[in-house]
């Protein structure tokens, strides 16, 4: 049965409102509203005090203390006088607690309501200084860079050994699994408009040139974004949340170089052999098409895809690992190394590290590809 | 809650503090491990209904642990744990869940949801397990906060606010559903003095107007002696309690050398 807590206005002498309360008084039953007292003392503009008669109460819980707070602040508003004395000792205390702190009113953050012109210049300022964080980001790397050549940074070999594997050998199923299916897809678009011309054969040239120069670097890339620069930026934004990264700071240590650099020397080297192998399974995934379904033979199949690619693709297809890998790394160590101290920041800082690196490995295919052609290789 | 039970009566009724009488929870032969290590064995006490109980030992004794097995985060080894009768350990799923809804935690950080506004933090067990209307909800909480001396800060973020403020806004969350219980893990840890005394001053004004029972995991000497009514020691030499009762009175009758050396931080060994 819902609780049911009651209220009758007597009025024993002209300037006092008694409010008499009875049943249960608890959060959730049936109650009546603080404003019926409000208006009972609108409509007698003689009443100067509150008084309470609570013997008829039976229970009360947080119910009875909100219809209080509520009279409480009525009466503060209006100048009248609430007198406690009636009300259950301990609901007394807990509404003297309650009004012990005055609320702050400036203590809210206000709600900001901004304009289009406001909210495009705002974007615009903020567009310009994450280019700005980038950059600064990107000479801390250099500059840590330089130092690894000189043999000077800090850094710990166990844990760039750690990473080595992470980023290598414990990514080679994911990218086998991926690069086969993409070599698998591209020879069956390339065979049904190769088949219109009786020129199958050259499904052998399609893939191969495709995987080798482009789509191998760039899906082992988008891969490696998803699941290590991700990785990257949960784990320094945990250490951001932690306060390790400050520790790091005020022991002298240089957070770029125990934490990034490793990383992006992981990426860096183990890119490139990641994307030759990639090669192989784009190239092995066409040739389950070629040879299974195009009644291609295997050694023609190989003979000319060997044919096709030049080391020049090959070149081109290397170097783009190494450019993803060193966008990757420093993507997911951005992103984590700028995280705020919340659990959902570390949310934030992944998601946002993903989205960088794959929007840098595009970005740089665009330029590399440009290049290539204006180079004619 | 609960908060007042029955102020029936001729008179209007306190919330009846009343100590020493009803167990609230009771502890017989429990043992606490990780595996195969044994962390306590054997501990046996009762905490009755109003109690200020203070679960005290050194570092790493297993206080911290004992809360989880109270509030029911980790099974025990051995043991049974009753909350006013019913074998908590003993009962399902279901029934663990109902009891320990009628209690509220406020973890060592505070614990609050971090995506979560403080005002949020506060209304989401509200929403759950009340039908309550929103306008409602946001009355409780303002109440709540107002309660913890945190009025006006409902839409802040904890990453926003002070590591004090953060265990207030805990306790405030802790108490949305006016538990009957309140368990605190390590209430005054990492703050300075006067807001440490603040929080205990807090504790006991909430104890003495609701009439919570409040369980209290601390090693801080000046809040067990401010405001524990009854409790346990955890000695970790010994692998199990050695004493229980009220600290005061411990510290005068004790003759446990390790007790002894506890409560008084080591000066009278």
């Amino acid at each position: 049965m819902t609780a049911r807590g009651e209220m009758t206005l007597e009025q024993p002498s002209a300037d006092t409102l008694k409010v008499v309360l009875s049943g249960d008084w608890k959060l959730g039953g049936e109650l009546p509203s603080a404003e019926k007292v409000q208006q009972a003392l609108d409509n007698q503009p003689g009443v100067r005090q509150l008084v309470f008669d609570t013997r008829k109460l039976a229970s009360w819980d947080t119910g009875l203390l909100t219809f209080l707070t509520n009279l409480n602040a009525f009466c503060l508003k209006q100048n009248l006088r609430l007198k406690s004395d009636g009300l259950p000792p301990g609901a007394k205390r807990l509404l003297e607690l309650a009004a012990a702190v005055p609320e702050k009113k400036d203590a809210r953050p206000a709600e900001e309501r901004l304009s289009f012109l406001s909210y495009l210049g705002n974007e615009t300022v903020n567009f310009f200084r994450s280019a700005g964080e980038l950059l600064e980001f990107i000479g801390e790397a250099v500059i840590a860079s330089q130092r690894l050549v000189r043999g000077q940074a800090q850094y710990r070999r166990a844990d760039l050994g750690l990473i080595l594997q992470a980023v290598g050998v414990q990514a080679l199923p994911i990218v086998s699994l991926i690069c086969f299916l993409v070599g698998l897809i591209l020879a069956f678009i390339g065979a049904i408009q190769l088949k219109l011309f009786g020129a199958q054969i050259y499904v052998a040239d399609l893939v191969g040139i495709a995987m080798v120069r482009l789509m191998a670097a760039i899906m082992t890339g988008i891969v490696m974004a998803g699941r290590t620069g991700g990785a990257f930026a949960a784990q320094l934004g945990t250490m951001q949340v932690n306060q390790e990264i400050d520790a790091l700071k005020t022991t002298g240590i240089s957070p770029m170089e125990f934490l990034v650099l490793p990383r992006m020397l992981a990426l860096a080297l183990m890119m490139p052999p990641l994307c030759l192998y990639a090669n192989v399974m784009g190239i092995l995934g066409g040739m389950v098409v070629g040879v299974g379904l195009l009644d291609i033979g295997f050694i023609e199949y190989y003979q000319e895809t060997a044919k096709a690619v030049g080391l020049w693709n090959l070149g081109i297809g290397l170097f783009s690992g190494l450019v993803f890998g060193i966008i990757v790394a420093l993507a997911g160590c951005m992103r984590g190394m700028q995280c705020g101290r919340s659990a959902s920041a570390v949310g934030d800082a992944a998601t946002s590290a993903v989205v960088t690196a794959i929007v840098g490995i595009i970005v740089s295919t665009a330029v590399i590809t440009v290049l290539c052609n204006f180079l004619g290789i | 809650m609960r908060l007042s039970g029955t102020d029936a009566g001729a008179a209007p009724r306190e919330s009846a503090v009343i100590t020493g009488q009803e167990a609230h929870i009771k502890v017989q032969g429990l043992t606490m491990a990780y595996g195969d290590f044994v962390l306590m064995r054997d501990l046996t006490f009762t905490i009755n209904r109003g109690d200020i109980f203070i679960v005290m030992g050194g570092s790493g004794c297993g206080k911290s642990t004992l809360m989880t097995i109270l509030i029911g985060l980790k099974a025990p080894a051995q043991g049974k744990v009753f909350y006013g009768g019913e074998d908590f350990w003993g009962a399902d799923q279901e029934t663990r869940d109902r009891i320990i809804r009628r209690a509220g935690v406020m973890y060592q950080s505070g614990a609050l949801w971090s995506s979560l506004t403080l005002a949020e933090n506060i209304a989401l067990p509200l929403e759950i397990y009340t039908d309550l209307r929103p306008a409602q909800v946001r009355k409780v909480v303002k109440l709540k906060l107002a309660l913890v001396g945190m009025a006006g800060f409902e839409e802040f973020y904890p990453s926003e606010i002070s590591g004090g403020m953060q265990k207030r806004a805990g306790i405030a969350r802790a108490m949305a559903l006016d538990p009957e219980i309140l368990f605190f893990d390590e209430p005054s840890a990492g703050l300075d003095p006067v807001s440490a005394r603040r929080l205990d001053d807090l504790i006991l004004e909430l104890r003495e107007s609701l009439g919570t029972t409040m369980v209290v995991v601390t090693h801080e000497m000046a809040s067990i002696f401010a405001i524990g009514s009854n409790s346990v020691f955890l000695d970790v030499s010994k692998r199990t309690m050695t004493a229980t009762g009220n600290p005061n009175q411990l510290l005068a009758e004790t003759k446990d050398p390790a007790l002894r050396l506890f409560l008084t931080r080591g000066e009278h060994s």
